[in-house]
């Protein structure tokens, strides 16, 4: 039996150390037709 | 609310309200998915029934029902909905700028027909945007930057290379600006490689932080949609100049980005012949075309995309193991440093925080919307003037889509892209649905990637 979890940033604690706005425009990173590919840059 | 998958032989349970992944074996899959709305003792004799006959112990199982209230305790598992708090502190504002799309051609040297922008001209006339106008954008987005350090700008078309003096005359009117107000421009660059020379090269690897480079993969599936005026293919032509600017880059960010359609719903093979090419940063979308189009996908061809997913998550693990990686766009997921809360919320920011600026100075909420006349948002001259507009556009996010509500993905695709859903759904509130679907499936295949490269660090 085994359960691993993956090592992940908490959403609800991202509420509190987030919302910068530094990070870049998803939209304009590569495809440019179709958020979650965008690293941090706070 | 969790999700659970299995996919290339992991079990993965992706728990929604904290984004915590976990993979587990089969018969753990089970009890979190009994945990999650039975008393443990209930929940322990239907996992004995789910067990019986396997060689597992109830000490065994009652090990692992205590480990799953352990993870609800650490609150990385059954964490309640964020949404559901509404989360009144996020909000998006319409009063920052920080990114523009310059529209800086309406014209174009190729004329392929799948292009959502027309062959360049977005239903209008063919237009090159003046310095004037480029430089009055960019004094517009430094003004309404706010706080702001990083701001964008992705030199877009139509075929931006055909205007090409602009560009390099915006770029250093852009770099004057960052040092006059204490600003980032990343300057980014979409072409289609035809006017690609070496004094373009050096100059985009000095400046430039990201390129996109178009190609389609395959020869004869590129030459299919993408002809020069006269007809011809331009395969040929290009990809020597991007294997070329790529070299050149030394490790500077780019990517290959190619459109499958119906044409090539095995687009898997396209990917392979852009890595056998030497690229390794890669993206390829499904084209923007409406149902009814030769070049639109349709339900036969979407078993087929679902298989070149899976086929493509097992070659980048496959070369991951071999030290040979791949870059593909919509596998990157970083869990540990991935966006905040706030952003997976708000979403791309289109319409507020993003725009898109045409030749005449006009704003648009983004690239997809240039052409449409009722988009129109106001100038960069004076500003916004369709305030109502901009507060449609403020208002969008992952909460004002009914339909997101009880979906798994909603965190990471922030209700998906306002463009795609208008103009699948007639508003902004609606949904793509095929867009919901791709997107479901690149991210079950996403995070089985990163379960298998967790197994390979470990191993």
């Amino acid at each position: 039996m085994k359960i691993k979890t993956l090592k992940t940033r908490n959403m609800q604690e991202s509420l509190k150390d987030g919302g910068c706005g530094e990070c870049q425009t998803s939209c304009q990173s590569a495809c440019k037709t179709s958020v979650a590919n965008q690293p941090c840059e706070n | 609310m969790i999700h659970q998958f299995s996919l290339n032989g992991y079990h993965i349970t992706l728990d929604v309200g904290s984004g915590s992944v976990h993979v587990t074996d089969q018969v753990s899959a089970e009890a979190i998915r009994l945990m999650e709305t039975l008393p443990a003792e209930q929940a322990l004799e239907q996992l004995k029934r789910h067990c019986n006959g396997a060689d597992v112990t109830e000490l065994t199982l009652r090990e692992t029902l205590r480990q799953i209230e352990q993870m609800k305790e650490e609150g990385v598992l059954y964490v309640p909905d964020p949404s559901l708090e509404k989360n009144s502190s996020v909000q998006k504002s319409s009063q920052i700028v920080k990114a523009l799309c310059l529209h800086v051609a309406h014209t174009c040297n190729l004329t392929c027909s799948y292009c959502f922008a027309a062959q360049g001209k977005y239903q209008g006339e063919h237009a090159l945007m003046p310095f004037s106008v480029g430089k009055q954008a960019l004094d517009f987005l430094v003004a309404h930057s706010g706080s702001r350090y990083n701001l964008e700008v992705d030199f877009f078309g139509g075929e931006p290379l055909m205007n090409w003096e602009v560009v390099k005359q915006l770029v250093a009117y852009g770099r004057e600006l960052e040092k006059i107000h204490h600003k980032h421009f990343r300057f980014t660059l979409t072409t289609n490689g035809v006017l690609l020379n070496d004094e373009i090269m050096d100059f985009c690897n000095k400046e430039m932080h990201n390129v996109v480079l178009s190609l389609d993969g395959r020869k004869e599936v590129h030459d299919r949609f993408r002809l020069d005026p006269m007809g011809r293919g331009s395969y040929d032509k290009v990809v020597p100049k991007f294997q070329r600017f790529v070299e050149k880059r030394q490790g500077k960010g780019y990517y290959i980005r190619g459109t499958y359609t119906h044409h090539n719903p095995d687009f898997f093979q396209d990917i392979l012949h852009m890595a056998d090419l030497g690229f390794t940063e890669l993206s390829m979308e499904p084209v923007v075309a409406p149902e009814g189009d030769p070049a639109a996908l349709t339900d036969e061809d979407m078993p087929i995309v679902w298989e070149q997913y899976e086929l493509l998550a097992k070659e980048l693990i496959k070369r991951h193991r071999e030290g040979n990686p791949l870059t593909f766009y919509h596998y990157m997921l970083d869990l540990e440093n991935g966006p905040c809360l706030h952003k997976r919320i708000a979403g791309c920011g289109c319409g507020t925080e993003y725009m898109a600026v045409t030749p005449w100075g006009a704003l648009y909420p983004c690239h997809q919307f240039v052409g449409d006349q009722d988009a129109s948002l106001g100038d960069v001259y004076q500003g916004i003037k369709n305030t109502e507009l901009q507060k449609d556009f403020e208002q969008c996010t992952l909460f004002s889509h009914p339909e997101c509500a009880d979906c798994w993905a909603k965190y990471f695709c922030s209700g998906g892209c306002a463009a795609n859903n208008f103009h699948a759904s007639g508003t902004l509130n609606g949904v793509y649905r095929r867009g919901c679907d791709l997107f479901h499936k690149r991210m079950e295949c996403a995070l089985m990637v990163q379960a298998a490269i967790a197994d390979e660090n470990e191993g």
